[in-house]
């Protein structure tokens, strides 16, 4: 008689965390990937809308207007930025990116009048010129970052932190050091890059109000500086930042993407983003400057019920990453080149990975041409084929998002508001400050 | 034509200040501007972008001369964090002491210090070159991309931590080394670079009296062989 075979399967050892200490045991080293956090946590899919009925009045969804047009940096610049829809697109760097995909944002972004942002390697003259409207990140590396550029800035963002690896430093592998990168951050070619978490020249919020003062100097006090934090203490930083100065304040929550850093990080650090809005805005309201401060939230945001919920919790814009790679064909089977649509999933084959799981932003073979320095790859994604399904997904965005805002009665989507919404999960209305679905009980609130 | 333009900034604001460096001063035939009670001030002169002499004439606070271009900044005085960082070109020079900082992430330039700097002197420098007449402080040329940096007198702990490119050069004791940074045989290449930094700063030193610091490179790559599926 033969035994039979028990597959019990322990909850806390089980088939991953065997894999993940096998693969530790191989290799000697932690594991490196691009994108955001994989496991799930309580997002805005957990929230829904309360729309007009008979006790509130809907606007007319094809008929009557309704206004997404948003202002951020009102506090101190002379000049604040002006954007046509409040999602803009998040820091993402040349070197992670290809200069096909830089360009491809800014284009896109111009023609549907918002913003695009640098990102930890300096501006290049074609994301310069293809973006009306362009944030340049001060980063602790401070590669490629001069006056020169500063001053060709719509907006300065002074990063602090990033919602995939809050308290950590960038990261670009070797292979995507290549000639260009390497001029531009001043690094050997090929060089495994390991960037500062620190600014080299202030550390507590008391220098950073000094550090914010210099840059408005330099720049004559005419463009907006944002902060930008990885969502940990949001609430305690969050008036740090606005004591320092900040006109606006970027929170990134944990989903967020990045082009390459420690999987440890990804996965374990920074609050989801649905708990760091409500934080962000207590903190706002506590220091009394709520309109006075605008804050900017991102980490996941992916649709424009996302975008709305986003604001209905009281966020003035949205910030996105991997929502836009996606749009740009990231994770696509196929890319086009030549006219045609050429299969890529062998390309993703030869990564160990397939369409829809692919997070090899840091191997810079991307299959579909974004992530990537290699100049055959980076064929596979022009600057037109990129913009045009940008633009194509950021007004889909913004569809949706005056949607949703006109069902519930609103002519502008600033006006949505947290009473718009309603939480699925005790979890969601602990973390948003809503009720829960059909109750009027918020966890936690007395 | 008076040559010399006074801002006295006991009746003037820093912002007053910089707003005519930017934008009065280019092309108006000014070739030296005297700052008059500076009194820790920060920001000082900041983001110059010409050929210009600027004497501070006292102590001076934080982000002197930040991200300067073209021009001579000189503080007849001690001067706090951070004092031309972000350099592009053009000099500043400290006739005493500096805080934190001094040349961080600085692009090009020459940056001299003739007291001492504290701690993280040249940190993340990217092709500047920093001369320092006394000692620097701990962790000081921290992850240093290109450029100098000449420490006439002593260096604190993990001197030239995690250096790429710049090379150190420290005439006094040094403290300790910090990761990947290796002491290297002058050469007479450094012979001439020191030589001729010092000549620039006006210090007298002996450059066969230094010793060089420069990266062993073995942090520069990670193990390629390693697995990377998720």
């Amino acid at each position: 008689m033969t035994k039979p075979i028990h597959r019990e399967e322990s909850a806390s050892l089980d088939r991953r965390a065997m894999r993940y200490i096998r693969e530790a045991a191989e290799c000697g080293l932690y594991e490196i990937r691009g994108m955001g956090a994989k496991r799930a946590v309580p997002s805005f899919d957990d929230l829904v809308f309360l729309t007009a009925s008979a006790s509130r009045y809907p606007l007319e969804g094809y008929r009557e207007k309704c206004i997404s047009r948003t202002v951020l940096g009102t506090r101190y610049a002379k000049k604040p930025v002006v954007l046509e829809i409040p999602i803009t697109i998040a820091g993402m760097s040349f070197g992670s990116l290809s200069a096909n995909v830089k360009e491809a944002l800014g284009r896109a972004a111009t023609e549907v009048g918002t913003s695009t942002t640098t990102g930890d390697g300096g501006m290049t003259p074609e994301e310069r010129q293809s973006s009306k409207t362009l944030v340049y990140q001060c980063l602790p590396s401070r590669y490629g970052f001069n006056p020169d550029d500063l001053r060709k800035a719509d907006a300065i963002e002074m990063v602090i932190g990033q919602g995939a690896k809050p308290g950590g430093g960038g990261m670009l592998l070797g292979q995507k050091v290549s000639p260009r990168v390497a001029k531009m951050r001043t690094l050997p070619e090929g060089i495994d890059q390991r960037s500062a978490c620190r600014h080299p020249d202030w550390t507590g919020p008391d220098d950073l109000k000094i550090k914010l003062e210099e840059l408005r100097e330099i720049t004559d006090w005419q463009v907006p500086i944002y902060v930008k934090l990885g969502a940990t203490r949001v609430r305690e930083d969050v008036k740090l930042a606005v004591k320092a100065g900040a006109d606006v304040v970027v929170i990134d929550g944990m989903q967020g993407g990045t082009a390459a850093t420690q999987q440890v990080f990804i996965e374990n650090t920074g609050i989801p983003t649905l708990a760091a809005l409500p934080l962000a805005m207590e903190a706002l309201e506590d220091m009394n400057v709520v309109g006075e401060v605008q804050l900017i939230i991102s980490g996941g945001i992916r649709t424009g019920a996302d975008v709305a919920k986003a604001l209905a919790l009281g966020a003035d814009a949205v910030s996105i990453g991997q929502g836009v790679l996606v749009a740009l064909g990231c994770n696509h089977d196929s890319y086009f080149e030549n006219g045609r649509d050429v299969d890529a999933t062998q390309d993703y084959a030869k990564l160990g990975t397939a369409p829809g799981f692919c997070h090899h932003c840091h191997t810079g073979q991307c299959p579909v041409g974004i992530t990537t320095q290699d100049s055959i790859l980076e064929r596979r994604l022009t600057p037109e084929v990129g913009a045009r399904r940008l633009k194509n997904y950021l007004q889909v965005l913004n569809m949706e998002l005056t949607t949703l805002a006109r069902a519930c009665g609103k002519s502008n989507v600033h006006h949505l508001e947290r009473e718009d919404l309603v939480a699925l999960t005790v979890e969601a209305a602990a973390m948003a400050r809503v009720p829960l679905a059909g109750t009027s009980w918020i966890p936690g609130k007395l | 034509m008076d040559t010399v333009k006074q801002f006295d900034l006991a009746r003037l604001r820093v912002r007053d200040l910089n707003q005519y460096l930017h934008h009065e001063l280019p092309g108006s035939g000014i070739e030296r501007v005297e700052i008059l009670n500076p009194d820790g001030n920060h920001s000082i002169a900041v983001g110059l972008d010409c050929d210009v002499a600027v004497d501070i004439l006292g102590h001076a606070g934080y982000f002197i001369a930040g991200m300067n271009k073209l021009a001579a900044v000189t503080v007849h005085g001690n001067v706090g964090w951070s004092v031309a960082e972000n350099i592009m070109s053009g000099s500043v020079r400290v006739k005493g002491h500096a805080s934190e900082s001094a040349g961080a992430s600085g692009h090009g330039g020459l940056v001299v210090i003739e007291g001492d700097a504290s701690s993280r002197c040249g940190i993340s420098m990217k092709g500047c070159d920093i001369v320092v007449g006394g000692s620097v402080g701990h962790f000081s040329a921290f992850m240093a991309q290109a450029g100098t940096l000449v420490v006439c007198g002593d260096a604190g702990p993990n001197l030239g931590d995690s250096l790429y490119e710049a090379t150190i050069y420290v005439r006094g004791r040094i403290h300790s080394l910090g990761a990947d940074a290796r002491e290297e045989e002058m050469q007479s290449a450094d012979l001439e670079r020191v030589s001729g930094l010092l000549a620039a700063s006006g210090i007298d030193c002996d450059s066969r009296e230094f010793k060089r610091v420069a990266s062993a490179r073995s942090l520069y790559h990670w193990n390629a062989e390693a697995h990377q599926e998720y």
